[in-house]
């Protein structure tokens, strides 16, 4: 059985000898063209004059295109909101595309878009979440809002109240490999985008509309990303479409990478938030009511904003029973970047906020932050993992329900918090912590505990589709391809692995392919953690339809029903015959047995009301905790996380191996959006971190020193693939135990509370410190 | 334009007509098809384009994006594809790199192979600090080094045993590579509008993030007498053109704060390019050198054709942007005392490993019978230039050693510095956390654990 292996990623070997194929490594005739854009250099203005004369004129220099020259739409919004790829005579941040440079070379394109002369009128700009609530400048109407009981009640008769504010940064995506498309003209009109996209059939959909195109003139191919994170899930359609443009245009190959400058700049990031709390209580820290307020920063376009702001609703509760609760979203538009997906989608921020107030009840009882957490935990629902759900039903209490009225079915928090406490060694640590911040006076430590419950399916219902396309061919090799794109998280090996094990052949005799929108139509974005468990199912649909046809024509020549036919071990058998798998595809063929089939997918169960904030938006949960334990430095606030333990359930694990990864690596990603990732604009909207000189994701040295990462061990309750559970976003939040323990630590310098914001840059730490020394 | 010849993954390599600033990066990926290094920032800070370069002082890893084809003249390069044997075998680390789950996106790979290959090579297991140069966004490291510790104990393949073919000069109208400082000297004095390329950790931004065209160039790496450290007596003698990887051993020897600053400037890729020589020259008011070498009372030595003058380092930073050197002047070296046991260096950026000082201070206090005898403080990224902080050292000296003259000692800081605000700091926080360096260092000399990265888990 190739399932629950665990198989290194499919492409190691190619990755470590550099063999790996990205959009900028394919080989292209001596003839493409190099694109790169001249952007905006004001936050807001009318462009009042625009001479390109000198970018015309510069070497290499093959054309110079702006708005009015696109043949058709200037359009490369992934939402129902108009988002132009090239201005359209006003610009809305610095970094904004403006007019569009084709090179016979990167440099030479690059060069000359740097000597446009263009006149901007200056309009005041509106850069701050301060700035956007007073000029009400947002997207939608007003602020969403999803109530459930009664909060202002709840929160009048608490017998304990607490206001609190945090403000969360947002966060680059630094995927390593930079934005790249590359088009190839096809006879004809048609058109060959190879992209670094999460997204290829958005690639495929907004190609075809700049071209004037019917979406089967275009095909999108995309074998790999060198990391996406949601970075790629909408970013990537401006170059795609420039480079489309411009090859139909001259007739030449187009290809388009952005500068990391370039890209830090012009690209969209996580979106930041101010979350304010109004929060009652009981003397456990029990919560009565609380009143949330989600501003969020979504920067100049809609893009995808509002379902990241649904999300972060989504995630207020955490992993909380929370009677009475208001949640107050507002979606602010700004001159900046246009926020956008980034790991998590929201649900990092809403999860924060929650965990804040966590904390902060925490420090008004004077009690250990996890006991507040433990009398807070949703209902434990037995059975919760796996099983007989009808069992469960009948004894149990009923389960509770989110502040969007979901039943919350598969709690397993309670367990999976005793045992990372008894495998972590909390309670000791925690005393150890006192004892040695009573010691030293300079420095200090903190530890924390903190859970994730995220939600698995994308909020908007329709995406929870996918499809899948397998071949055989004669010699019993497996072609598998299926709508889930690469970016590193193994989602090619997991389905692959899926493949094998229906076929119960050896995962080296199944074909990985490219994502490709010729073979596989109207496709999701790899992205909200689905990958595998949509195309697994696809492909598994896919493989069993073939395999059916096996059955029924091995059964057949062997009297027996097919339902008895085994595959397995390369073999296939029915009573005492057996054959080699290869054996049967020869003889299938030869007998007319159709050896290629598709599969299709979507999730059950789900019904979803984003206006109302009602319904089951997801399928299930994933569930995780974490212990970090800090030190720091109460001179200058520098901080170190010294060791990490994390629990985490990803249902019956596809792949441990690739899960882990996943795990260390979402943790270290999450701990440094909360840490060292500092974006930094300046009062005309320029963004000053636009390189990894100045942005500092973690290096090597900031994971933690002792690092241990265990599987839950058990099953999805509910019909997933092979009762795995996604596994991409999930342990991104687990770094918010880095926060808290930060929290801790400066909590143990005086008696105020911190008021920790994020990220805790050093200088933040000095602040809160300062803070909760009350000078 | 000029002509270099190079072994490239064991393949001897002749150009002609290479333009000065092309880089190796670029030449590999568009020219000769070697798309195994990647770009990921262009700049030296992510090692995605990591390249092993042999020559006779060793093999040594480096950043592509700012190595230029000159630089490479007489030397062995290793790709990642050259890191696999030449019939395909597969080098150790990268077995263990596969076994181990060290890739997931890939993209970042490349360099981290060449980086560990090269380790590997050396002996080295100080993984941390050998792979800060490399940054990962998928992996969250664990299980690079658990390949990388599992890796130490292989034998090296012989294919790594590079054998650089060795060179000569160049000396062409844009490009010249002199192989003795008096050459240098004559060129630049006839040249005072050139550019002296050492490691180009610098310059090679001035070529691809602002896109300058620099002519005409001198490569300073076959400079030989430049590139000796000399100890005499009670002094150590820096040749400009030392690498910071060459200067760290000397440094952990004698002045083992310095060292730990120098352990945490840039990354190995950038120690083993960049020169204390153009640490100082560039005049820049964040580098860490200056703050180190002004509290040290560090002698500055500058030429200028066949003449030659010294100055205390302090006085060669004039303004932002000003130094007190000549056209066709240059550093030759800087001399500085072997003892100075009180000698701290403190260095506070965002990141640890790889990130440039928000605020460096490096404090140099002699006590006698408990009273303060001489100070020398400094800092960078105080003030426009690397300062020393004058009124503090004045409030020290003649003192007694104790929390009540530091207490008095701090509010000078402000009379020594108004520093600015930016990117990586507010003003208020680096005069705050300046303060709290000179109690830090006080707390220090006093036995107290002052030291987050000392801390064990």
């Amino acid at each position: 059985m190739s399932v629950a292996k665990p198989l290194p990623h499919d492409a190691a070997p190619l990755h470590v000898t550099g063999a790996a194929r990205y959009v900028d490594d394919i080989p292209v005739p001596a003839n493409c063209l190099h694109l790169a854009f001249g952007t905006s250099e004001v936050a807001r203005g009318r462009i009042t004059a625009m001479d390109l004369s000198a970018v015309r004129a510069a070497p290499g220099v093959v054309a110079v295109l702006v708005a009015e020259d696109l043949p058709h739409h200037n359009d490369v919004s992934p939402s129902p909101s108009a988002e132009p790829m090239l201005a359209e005579g006003e610009v809305f941040y610095v970094g904004q595309p403006v007019f569009l440079v084709a090179a016979i070379s990167h440099l030479s394109a690059r060069k000359a878009a740097r000597l446009a002369k263009i006149d901007y009128e200056e309009l005041p700009a509106i850069l701050t979440i301060e700035e956007a609530l007073d000029a009400e400048s947002r997207f939608e109407e007003g602020p969403r809002i999803y109530c459930k009981g009664d909060p202002a009640a709840a929160l009048g008769a608490a017998k304990n109240v607490l206001e609190g504010t945090i403000d969360i940064g947002g966060q680059e995506h630094f995927y390593l490999e930079g934005q790249a498309a590359l088009a190839f003209p096809q006879e004809g009109g048609d058109m060959i985008v190879h992209s670094s996209s999460q997204h290829p059939t958005e690639i495929q959909h907004k190609v075809a509309e700049a071209l004037g195109r019917p979406m089967n003139a275009v095909r999108c191919e995309v074998r790999r990303m060198g990391g996406g994170f949601g970075g790629k899930e909408s970013q990537g359609n401006a170059l795609a479409v420039s480079c489309a443009v411009v090859a139909d245009l001259t007739g030449r190959p187009a290809k388009m990478r952005y500068d990391r400058d370039d890209d830090m700049i012009i690209t969209g990031k996580r979106h930041d938030f101010r979350i304010q709390y109004t929060v009652g209580f009981d003397d456990d820290g029990r919560i009565s009511g609380v009143d949330f307020l989600q501003l969020c920063r979504c920067g100049w376009s809609m893009d995808l904003s509002l379902p990241v702001a649904d999300r972060a609703m989504l995630h207020a509760d955490n992993a909380y029973h929370l009677p009475n609760v208001w949640i107050e979203s507002h979606r602010l538009k700004t001159n900046t970047q246009s926020a956008t997906a980034f790991r998590g989608f929201g649900g990092p921020q809403g999860m924060l906020g929650m965990e804040r107030v966590m904390d902060h009840i925490a420090h008004h009882l004077g009690r250990d932050p996890l006991a507040v957490r433990r009398a807070n935990y949703y209902r434990p629902m037995a059975d919760a993992s796996g099983g007989d759900i009808s069992s469960q039903k009948k004894g149990g209490a009923a389960p509770q329900t989110t502040p969007y009225h979901m039943e919350v079915e598969d709690f397993i928090l309670h367990e999976m918090t005793d045992r990372l406490c008894e495998t972590s060694d909390y309670a000791a640590r925690r005393a150890a912590v006192a004892d040695w911040n009573a010691k030293n006076p300079v420095l200090k430590k903190g530890i924390a505990l903190t859970p994730v419950k995220f939600g698995i399916s994308f909020t908007l219902t329709h995406l929870n589709q996918a499809g899948a396309l397998v071949h055989v061919y004669q010699d019993g090799s497996v072609h598998m391809n299926h709508g889930g794109t690469e970016m590193g998280q193994g989602l090619f090996q997991k389905v692959a692995q899926v493949a094998a094990d229906r076929f119960g052949i050896g995962v080296d005799r199944v074909k990985i392919t490219a994502t490709d929108t010729a073979k596989v139509p109207n496709t999701s974005a790899t992205a909200a953690s689905s990958g595998s468990d949509l195309n697994g199912m696809a492909v598994k649909a896919a493989c069993d339809t073939i395999r059916d046809r096996l059955a029924e024509f091995v059964a057949g020549r062997h009297q027996a029903k097919a339902s008895d036919v085994r595959f397995a071990d390369g073999q296939v058998t029915v009573g005492e015959n057996a054959m080699t798998f290869e054996e049967v595809i020869s003889e299938a063929y030869l007998n007319r047995i159709s050896l290629s089939a598709t599969g299709f997918y979507k999730t059950p169960k789900i019904v979803w009301d984003r206006i109302k904030g009602v319904g089951r938006p997801f399928f299930y949960f994933a569930y995780g905790a974490a212990v970090t334990e800090v030190v720091i430095d109460t001179l200058t606030g520098e901080n170190r996380v010294l060791r990490a333990d994390i629990l985490h359930d990803c249902g019956a694990s596809l792949n441990p191996a690739l899960d882990i990864g996943q795990i260390e690596g979402g943790y270290v990603q999450g701990a440094g959006w909360l840490t060292t990732e500092e974006l930094v604009w300046d009062d005309r909207g320029q963004l000053r971190t636009h390189a990894p000189s100045t942005y500092k994701i973690p290096a090597c040295s900031d994971r933690p020193d002792v690092f241990n990462v265990a599987l839950w061990d058990g099953a999805n309750r509910e019909d997933t693939i092979y009762r795995s559970k996604a596994v991409g976003e999930p342990p991104l939040m687990l770094g918010i135990s880095a926060l808290m323990a930060l929290s801790d630590a400066v909590s143990s310098c005086g008696p105020h509370y911190p008021d920790l914001h994020a990220p805790a840059t050093a200088e933040e730490m000095l602040a809160a410190i300062t803070r909760a020394r009350g000078l | 334009m000029a002509d270099i010849s190079f072994l490239l993954n064991g393949e001897t390599v002749h150009l002609g007509d290479v333009p000065p600033t092309r880089t190796l990066l670029d030449w590999l990926r568009e020219d000769r098809g070697l798309t195994g290094t990647k770009e990921g920032c262009n700049e030296g800070d992510c090692g995605a384009c990591t390249v092993m370069i042999t020559d006779d002082g060793g093999a040594r890893a480096l950043n592509a994006c700012i190595l230029f084809l000159p630089q490479l003249h007489g030397k062995a390069v290793r790709t990642v594809e050259g890191i696999s044997g030449p019939k395909g075998a597969l080098h150790p680390v990268q077995e263990a790199m596969i076994a181990h789950h060290g890739s997931q996106c890939g993209f970042c790979t490349p360099g981290f192979v060449v980086s560990m290959a090269t380790a590997h090579l050396n002996g080295r297991t100080d993984h941390d600090d050998q792979l800060a140069g490399n940054l990962c966004r998928c992996t969250g490291y664990a299980p690079i080094i658990r390949a990388a510790k599992a890796a130490e104990s292989t034998p090296v393949p012989d294919w790594m045993r590079d054998m650089p073919p060795g060179t000569d000069t160049i000396s062409d109208e844009n490009c010249f590579m002199p192989r003795s400082s008096d050459a240098l000297a004559a060129w630049y004095a006839e040249n005072p509008d050139g550019t002296l390329i050492a490691g180009a950790t610098d310059v090679g931004l001035w070529v691809t993030k602002s896109l300058r065209d620099l002519a005409p160039v001198a490569f300073l790496g076959g400079v030989r007498d430049l590139r000796q450290t000399e100890i005499d007596g009670d002094t150590i003698r820096f040749g400009a053109a030392l690498s910071m990887a060459e200067v760290l051993p000397t440094l952990y020897e004698h002045h083992p704060s310095y060292g730990e600053l120098v352990r945490r400037y840039g990354s190995d890729q950038v120690r083993q390019a960049a020169t204390i020589g153009g640490n100082i020259a560039n005049g820049s008011p964040i580098g860490d050198n200056p703050p180190a070498l002004i509290a040290l009372g560090a002698t500055l030595h500058l030429r200028k054709s066949d003449s030659r003058r010294s100055m205390p380092i302090e006085e060669f930073f004039i303004d932002y942007g000003k130094q007190d050197r000549t056209p066709g002047e240059f550093v030759e070296g800087v001399s500085l005392p072997k003892t100075a046991p009180n000698l701290r260096c403190y260095k506070l950026s965002k990141r640890f490993d790889q990130d440039i000082s928000a605020v460096c201070g490096c404090f140099n206090v002699t006590v006698e019978n408990d009273t303060v005898r001489s100070a020398r403080i400094a800092f960078g990224g105080m003030a426009g230039i690397p300062k020393r902080a004058s009124h503090v050292e004045a409030a020290l000296i003649g003192q007694p050693w104790t929390e009540s003259t530091i207490d008095a000692a701090v509010p000078r800081f402000a009379e020594d510095f108004t520093p600015l605000s930016d990117m990586r700091a507010s003003a208020e926080y680096r005069l705050a956390t300046a303060q709290n360096m000179l109690r830090r260092y006080f707390l220090e000399r006093c036995g107290t654990a002052t030291d987050v990265l000392k801390v064990a888990p």
